[in-house]
């Protein structure tokens, strides 16, 4: 990757909370801490993946980014806009250019629209093409995305989980975004579908120029399609860099727990391995210093007291450990 | 050559012929065709394939827990002795829970939300074993501590909703083991969990497969978590056993395009491949109302040939115990 590629999206600072009430009859509150002080910038062009467990505010931050939930604080600049100041009304224009995939295509499909109604509506809202075009650039969407025309009359439960995740992608498709968020756009499909549909993003994102927020639990598929990796824990973003490193140089204990938990080909339990503990913490009281410290088999007394911060550790690879460097 | 597994005094479970067929209005459709597999005493079986491929049904229908429109259409299910596929439902109560523990995919949905742990563990004990309410709630506690879910005793008083979802699949690993069963069946244990966490209770059931000498089937669509516990694998396409044999065979030397394809699709992260697109496997499933009448995975598979669309083929050996139902790879055995 080279460096010259300008940023489309900045983000600093961004803070998530959320009130929850606890306790018996709900008298209690708590504050779930979804996104905890996260920044970083998106690519014009680019795939940046977001990998980390349920729990780790991946989601969250997906959402924020395009504004679906408001942050507590911090910034989200696109185009010199910051979205935060932008009013739920003035917003539509600009969502145009910024699309979102989720992980169930049956739930974010409406039951009772056919394939071409879904796909003709994100048109005829923003006036896209004249009203007498839409049906053909619902036909050629349907192209883009690999699916026969005649589904433009199918309704989502006459299709399979892979063709649906084709419609979410051709709705997503007909606002002609800049920039989609791929929320575990592939994690609900079977292997062998989940590798057309990467590839179909793929395709879409060498044809269009797209630029991709590619949020997964699963850090194997990323491997393959991405430009940059975060890693995300507890509502922290702890690692960030190119893929390569990542994968292959981890700088963060806890990014190393996820990639040598991945099943292996070749790999054999005997039974007799000690089986490493813990899981998680609860993100409504997560542990103080660093989030990971609970788990992590190098922490310190100074990781339980002082946060460390994302810092760039090797150039363009950045991870928030106090001992980063020796993982270089 | 057929073949047919010999049997001895090792096999505990025996899978003759098994067909099961669902009802609906629009038709009746052979969800699992024809399958025959067996497991060993102490043995780890995997069963991989995607959904719709018949992998929950087949195991359900092991146990008499199919749903009311589905029903054996025929073949033998032998298991200690019996045939469970002409078992009493009353008979067959005695064998679930008390010969073969079960754990599903959704810990949350199989626990019961208005119980104490330590209720719903020690129940089965009171019911299947006879003994007294304070023994069974002090087993209920020896056997949280021993699947990891630590403060054994103070969790007993404890509901599955104050419980992570991997310490909830602990305790229906805990519970699936209450009646010391010579059989788990496995159903996709680890899907709803976090990858860290599915690598602990992949540990935990192997290391309880050893240690008591359980036979385990373990149902995945995940070709390589399976590869890491099981001694054998199964693989199904289309309620069809397409190979089966020894975990290295499987993926050394797959025989069956279908396996050949999973393997290919499967993303790792410690091979970067040339490109960014992985080998996907193009089409769909076909629908187990309307299936081709030759090999179900003709119309996706990348060697077919003619004759593969006119009739299913038969499982042929391969190799000592590698089994696979392909004309294409006998094609390829017979030329060497």
């Amino acid at each position: 990757m080279t460096a010259v590629a300008a940023p489309l999206i900045e983000v600093s600072g961004l803070t998530k909370h959320y009130k929850v009430r606890t306790g018996r009859f709900g008298r209690g509150e708590a504050v779930v801490h979804a996104l905890d002080d996260v920044s970083f910038d998106v690519l014009k062009g680019e795939t940046l993946s977001v990998v980390g467990e349920s729990g780790s505010g991946k989601s969250t931050l997906g959402l924020t980014l395009l504004q679906l939930r408001r942050a507590t604080s911090g910034t989200v600049v696109f185009n010199g806009q910051n979205l935060g100041e932008v009013s739920d009304r003035a917003l539509a224009p600009i969502r145009q250019r910024l699309q979102i995939v989720f992980q169930d295509p049956f739930s974010t499909l409406h039951p009772r629209m056919t394939v071409g109604e879904a796909i003709a509506l994100p048109i005829r809202f923003h006036r896209l093409v004249e009203p007498s075009k839409v049906r053909e650039r619902v036909l050629a969407i349907l192209d883009d995305v690999g699916l026969p025309r005649r589904y433009e009359n199918h309704y989502p439960h006459e299709m399979s989980g892979g063709q649906c995740q084709r419609v979410a992608i051709g709705r997503a498709l007909a606002c002609e975004p800049e920039f989609i968020v791929c929320d575990e756009a592939i994690s609900a499909l079977d292997v062998s579908v989940q590798a057309q549909i990467v590839n179909l993003l793929v395709d879409l994102q060498e044809k269009l120029g797209l630029t991709y927020l590619f949020i997964a639990h699963d850090i194997s598929v990323v491997r393959h399609i991405s430009n940059r990796v975060a890693v995300m824990y507890l509502g922290h973003m702890v690692e960030l860099g190119p893929v390569d490193g990542v994968c292959e140089r981890p700088l963060h204990p806890y990014t190393q727990a996820l990639l040598s938990a991945v099943p292996r080909l070749g790999e054999r339990f005997t039974g007799e391995e000690p089986i490493a503990g813990g899981e998680i913490p609860s993100p409504t009281a997560p542990p103080s210093g660093c989030r990971f410290h609970t788990r992590c088999p190098f922490a310190t007394d100074r990781c339980t007291v002082e946060l460390p911060v994302l810092r760039e550790v090797k150039v363009g690879h950045r991870a928030a450990c106090h001992y980063a460097e020796r993982f270089l | 050559m057929n073949t047919m597994t010999i049997q001895d005094n090792k096999t505990l479970l025996d899978v003759r012929n098994l067909s099961i067929a669902i009802r609906s209005r629009k038709g009746s459709a052979r969800v699992v065709d024809d399958v025959s597999f067996s497991v060993c005493k102490g043995e780890t079986l995997g069963v991989v394939g995607e959904s719709g491929c018949g992998k929950s049904i087949t195991m359900l229908g092991l146990t008499g827990l199919l749903p009311n429109a589905a029903s054996i259409a025929s073949g033998s299910v032998d298991f200690e002795g019996h045939d469970l596929a002409r078992m009493e439902e009353k008979e067959l109560r005695n064998i679930r829970g008390g010969r073969i523990g079960f754990i599903f995919q959704d810990p949350m949905t199989s626990l019961n939300p208005v119980m104490t742990l330590g209720a719903q563990l020690a129940e089965p004990m009171m019911q299947h074993r006879g003994v007294s309410r304070e023994v069974a709630y002090r087993e209920a506690a020896k056997l949280l501590t021993m699947v990891g879910v630590s403060g054994g005793e103070s969790r007993l008083s404890q509901y599955p909703h104050q419980l992570s979802g991997g310490m909830r699949q602990r305790v229906m690993i805990a519970m699936s083991i209450i009646c010391q069963p010579s059989l788990l069946i496995a159903d996709e244990p680890t899907t709803a969990l976090d990858v860290t966490v599915q690598r602990q209770v992949a540990q935990l059931i192997k290391s309880l497969s050893v240690k008591l000498g359980l036979s385990v089937i373990w149902i995945s669509h995940d070709l390589a978590l399976v590869s890491q516990i099981a001694e054998r694998i199964v693989v199904l396409y289309a309620g069809k056993i397409v190979e089966q044999g020894p975990v290295e065979d499987m993926y050394l030397r797959p025989r069956h395009p279908y396996t050949k394809a999973l393997l290919a699709s499967l993303p790792s992260v410690a091979d970067h491949r040339a490109g960014r697109r992985l080998p996907a496997i193009k089409g769909a499933l076909p629908d187990p109302r309307n299936r081709p009448p030759g090999c179900p995975f003709a119309p996706r598979c990348p060697d077919q040939i003619e004759r593969c669309w006119q009739a299913m083929p038969e499982m042929t050996r391969f190799e000592k115990g590698h089994d696979a139902a392909c004309f294409v790879a006998e094609l390829k055995e017979s030329a060497q």
